[in-house]
């Protein structure tokens, strides 16, 4: 009888497969992607930011795969997004156009248009509240039914002020000609150094939350020389168009109208020290700016200060360096090459074994 | 075969995308070809640059080898053959010599390659210089200026504190006498096949976002002094205890009834072969 070799690989994974489907599902039941969409916005949100593609759905179906595990749920997204064929850029969005649902200033006390506070847990006491763990889709009916049927007085759409232009009105802002050419595409031409602020912003967008967090509390306690003021955060609807893909007329008259994203927007201000023109210096304040889809307040402000990082170099701190932090707060990347240690590595181990006697003899030897 | 997606996974644009690197990486054997690295859906650091090599030149007559770590049933090696034949049907073997595609994870198969075979190696870090120089920006102009001192120094402290060179894997080499390139972390006893090899061998690294080559017949040096010559892993006598081969790369294992070290044949497939021609030479007699 001729040799039949040992092939395990095969059948190993498809029963581990199996078991990975009958681990998500063995309590009976399976939750609906309508109600991770609904229900835990957070999640889909940090989903659609890290995954950078807008598309709720997708995302929840991707969290219910990944049994709510964001690394797992942004790679499945990432991994759809390859397949996409990538047809048109967008307009210029304009954070101006936002539909605000919050937004706050820290940089006064009072700002034209208004503190708008939302929805937020901020001011919340993070008390657990057993209360909810009978709530039901009935209660949540009835709550929405009483919350809508009060009287309230809409304030009307109307574009709000920004605060950093109250700062460039006096003159304290350090301004930059304006730039709408297109970005250089991270995901069609790679990441190269020194890199253009339009490839930093899109890596720090996609960004890990947890990873630009980090870097920007380093940033901010004691690995950078970064003092900021939030000048505004704003989250609510940005309208998106593209140009009239048939050609035709240029006007913004012509445009398609493909439909809104929510996103969180940030600008904060931060003081540097600029010539004054007869030798001295004075300090004016430049701006950091941070952009999420989605509901991500923490993970825009983290950014802004990270985009103020790079665009102002200083050799002490590792997060002023473009390589350490734009090559390091990829979800995909990071957690793929953590993950890939636990690959076999025999060959290469016992290539390390076998330097590692020959040391060990030559000292003998000795 | 999975039709939810185009045939190899990517759309034709991105695949062409892949080969113009690809042939940029051909013309100049051993530098490193940034590319548009696409997400995969296996993990970045699992084989994800190799991958999109193999995506990008795989088509309907080819013949595809997956090999991880020397064996063609190693869980990766499997999950990637798996995940191309699944998104192109073409045919697979374990057999080196019938393959058109060999993509690997860190071995070259024993058995000599032949011209118009293409082997992928899977790169997790493709800088040979990234030891001494962590930013990209330098290690760019360091290979420019062809400054590769920084290379030789590491060796040579290596010798000043073992008494030898003790690299482990990787042993940078130098390409065509112009470019030094990290050989992916083939063991040593590699290095020697990338020279004048027949085959076309093409590197990716995915989550590095690198392609590079070494074209067919290209002159491949492993770095080394001249008083302190490259040297590969040296297994002795061992011989391995299922075919009874030696001078190949061996896996050292543990018996677990006799506690005593064994070892067994790397390249499983070459293993089972060589039994299998020992097995019908018994059966002839």
């Amino acid at each position: 009888m001729g040799y039949v070799a040992v092939k395990g690989g095969s059948a190993s994974i498809d029963a581990s497969l199996e078991r990975l489907k009958y681990e998500r599902l063995r309590s009976g039941t399976s939750i609906d992607t309508a109600d991770i969409a609904a229900s835990l916005r957070a999640l889909v949100d940090q989903v659609m930011s890290e995954g950078s593609l807008y598309a709720e759905c997708v995302a929840a179906l991707a969290l219910k795969q990944a049994e709510g595990s964001p690394e797992e749920a942004v790679f499945i997204l990432r991994a759809f997004r390859s397949t996409l064929q990538r047809s048109y850029y967008s307009r210029t969005i304009e954070g101006d156009s936002m539909q605000v649902e919050r937004r706050i200033s820290s940089c006064f006390k009072d700002i034209p248009g208004g503190q708008v506070l939302g929805a937020s847990a901020d001011y919340s006491h993070r008390l657990i509240d057993p209360a909810l763990g009978a709530e039901d889709d009935a209660a949540a009916r009835a709550f929405v039914d009483g919350y809508l049927s009060r009287p309230f007085s809409p304030r009307g759409w109307a574009p709000y002020p920004r605060v950093t232009d109250l700062l460039a009105g006096d003159g304290l802002l350090r301004l930059f000609p304006r730039d709408d050419s297109g970005p250089d595409d991270v995901t069609k031409e790679g990441l190269s150094f020194p890199s253009s602020r339009s490839m930093r912003l899109q890596v720090l967008a996609r960004g890990q939350t947890g990873a630009v967090t980090a870097l920007g509390y380093a940033s901010l306690r004691g690995y950078g020389a970064v003092h900021p003021t939030v000048a505004e955060l704003r989250f609510g609807r940005l309208p998106v168009y593209v140009a009239n893909p048939e050609g035709g007329g240029e006007g913004p008259d012509d445009d398609y109208y493909l439909g809104f994203i929510r996103a969180t927007e940030v600008e904060t201000v931060i003081p540097v020290q600029v010539p004054d023109g007869s030798g001295g210096e004075r300090i004016e304040f430049s701006v950091g700016y941070g952009f999420c889809f989605g509901r991500n307040e923490t993970k825009a402000i983290a950014m802004s200060l990270l985009d103020y990082c790079l665009e102002y170099k200083d050799e002490r701190y590792p997060t002023h360096d473009e390589e350490f932090v734009l090559l390091h707060i990829d979800s995909v990347e990071a957690t793929g090459f953590i993950s890939h240690l636990k690959l076999p590595h025999y060959v290469t181990f016992q290539s390390s074994l076998d330097s590692a006697r020959a040391t060990a003899k030559g000292k003998i030897d000795e | 075969m999975n039709s939810l997606y185009n045939y190899a996974f990517f759309d034709e644009g991105s695949k062409r995308e892949i080969r113009r690197a690809i042939l940029k990486a051909v013309a100049l054997p051993g530098y490193q070809v940034p590319f548009a690295s696409r997400e995969m859906p296996i993990a970045r650091g699992w084989g994800t640059g190799g991958l999109q090599l193999t995506l990008s030149l795989v088509g309907r007559s080819d013949v595809l080898k997956v090999i991880d770590q020397g064996s063609d049933d190693s869980v990766n090696a499997v999950n990637i053959r798996k995940f191309v034949s699944g998104t192109t049907g073409v045919a697979v073997t374990e057999d080196a010599r019938e393959a058109t595609i060999i993509q690997s994870r860190h071995r070259i198969p024993e058995s000599p390659l032949r011209e118009g075979q293409v082997l992928v190696l899977q790169v997790p870090l493709p800088e040979p210089l990234r030891l001494i120089e962590p930013s990209e920006y330098k290690t760019k102009r360091l290979h420019a200026e062809r400054d590769y001192s920084g290379a030789y120094l590491v060796l040579f402290e290596e010798i000043q504190r073992y008494g030898r060179v003790a690299t482990g894997a990787d042993h940078p080499v130098e390409v065509h006498g112009r470019y030094v390139m990290a050989p992916s972390p083939i063991p040593r006893f590699d290095n020697p096949k990338l020279d004048g090899n027949p085959a076309l061998i093409l590197l990716g690294a995915g989550r590095e976002k690198k392609i590079y080559a070494v074209p067919p017949y290209t002159k491949v040096r492993s770095l080394d002094f001249e008083d302190q010559p490259f040297r590969v892993e040296d297994f002795g006598s061992a011989a391995c205890g299922l075919c009874g081969a030696s001078g190949v790369y061996l896996d050292e294992l543990v018996d677990p009834s006799t506690g005593s070290k064994t070892w067994r044949c790397n390249d499983t497939s070459e293993c089972a072969s060589r039994r299998r021609a020992s097995q019908e030479a018994a059966d002839a007699s």
